[in-house]
């Protein structure tokens, strides 16, 4: 599918540039071309799709189907699952949140939702099946899902409410009714312009991350030995998950920059499961949404979130060195 | 006049919708009373989700997504 994009970059490196295709610089640099072509289109795509998806099932529908339906015990699934197909915005995470719980929909599913929101994203997804194939991908995708419904449903069985910040309290003794969502009736074809548009606005708004994160893989690429992280890590010594993942909290990067990078790490020999566990640590924990966190939770409670979902990325990369 | 509020907290596609909402005055030689609404307990009796949230005269426009500048202007001339 993607062959042409490999001749262009040949020939355009190659040829029109003249660069010997042996040379480092010219792998590095045709490399580069590649995958940045092949990224940004399978970018555009998988947004656009989404923001298909997202056009007939917007986030007031799921939060209605979450608070209306009985679900016996899948709620918590659901949940995840809407939080993978829910554009991500760190922004939008309180008020999501708050939006929730004051609709009466309780606070594990809601965290079920916060959890997946960040680790599933359409972004990561695209630039997982770019960067690691469809396969990978599915697994990435799968185990977030699962992550957030584990997570969800374990946080649920504890008694959180006290932890909520005393204005979310008032919010939870008085539960607003709920505002009836009214869909706005159009064609596609009237919805398309506006899908559109807003697929080539997130696609732009995360291209420079795009090209940096690929720009630093394709000198890896070029430059760093074969199998050199491998030495250091590829040794299924059991320290390196768990470090990747205290690693990857601080580091906020969001996916677009983050995967052409991990991806070099995986082909120099780091494991598929301690490199998936640093990127979902990466991208599902931030500090700056902890800071946010904040003012709806005591840090006695982002704590206990944060704790939670890292111990089972943790779990997550473990299993997955062990069966990938 | 016009009241006009951009609710979010402060991301870079609330900024972005604010200065939009600005330069879309400017362009139409409306006058509005355009007001930042930052604050989350406040942003919570609207009853919203996604930000960042248009409101023209207390009414949500255009909610999770950053606002048009040629959009603002359609909806400032209805």
């Amino acid at each position: 599918m993607f062959d042409w994009i490999q001749h262009f970059a040949d020939w355009l490196i190659y040829s029109v540039f003249g660069i010997a295709a042996d040379s480092h610089l010219g792998t590095a640099l045709n490399f580069f071309v590649y995958d940045t072509l092949k990224i940004l289109i399978l970018l555009f795509l998988i947004v656009f799709l989404m923001g298909i998806v997202n056009a007939y099932l917007p986030i007031e529908k799921l939060k209605n189907f979450l608070n209306r339906k009985k679900l016996y015990g899948l709620e918590y699934f659901f949940a995840s699952v809407f939080g993978a197909i829910t554009p991500f915005c760190s922004c939008s995470s309180v008020p999501l949140f708050i939006g929730f719980v004051q609709g009466g929909i309780p606070l594990g599913v809601t965290f079920a939702f916060l959890i997946t929101s960040p680790l599933v994203n359409e972004v990561a997804i695209a630039m997982f099946i770019g960067m690691f194939g469809l396969q990978a991908t599915l697994i990435y995708a799968a185990s977030g899902i699962l992550l957030g419904t584990i997570g969800g449903w374990l946080l649920g069985k504890f008694n959180l409410e006290p932890l909520l910040s005393d204005w979310v309290k008032k919010i939870l003794e008085n539960k607003m009714q709920q505002s009836e969502y009214e869909e706005a009736k159009l064609t596609f074809r009237q919805r398309l312009p506006e899908i559109t548009r807003g697929a080539w606005e997130i696609v732009k708004g995360v291209v420079l991350y795009v090209i940096i994160g690929i720009a630093i893989g394709a000198a890896m690429h070029g430059y760093v030995p074969e199998n050199f992280f491998g030495q250091y890590l590829g040794g299924g010594q059991w320290w390196t998950v768990p470090l990747a993942v205290l690693v990857g909290i601080p580091m906020y990067a969001n996916a677009a920059g983050v995967i052409p990078v991990i991806q070099v790490f995986v082909a120099k020999g780091v494991p598929l499961g301690t490199a998936l566990a640093f990127m979902m640590a990466t991208v599902g924990l931030s500090i700056p949404e902890a800071t946010l966190l904040k003012k709806v939770m005591s840090l006695k409670l982002i704590a206990i979130y944060f704790g939670i979902v890292a111990f089972f990325i943790i779990f997550s990369g473990f299993l997955f060195n062990l069966i990938l | 006049m016009k009241e006009i509020k951009v609710l979010g907290p402060g991301c870079p596609k609330c900024k972005t919708t604010y200065s939009n909402v600005l330069e879309a005055l400017k362009q139409t030689n409306i006058e509005a009373n355009v007001e930042k609404v930052e604050d989350i307990e406040e942003m919570m009796k609207y009853n919203i989700l996604m930000t960042p949230v248009l409101m023209i005269d207390e009414e949500i426009k255009i909610k999770g997504r950053i606002a048009q500048v040629n959009e603002i202007i359609e909806l400032l001339k209805k």
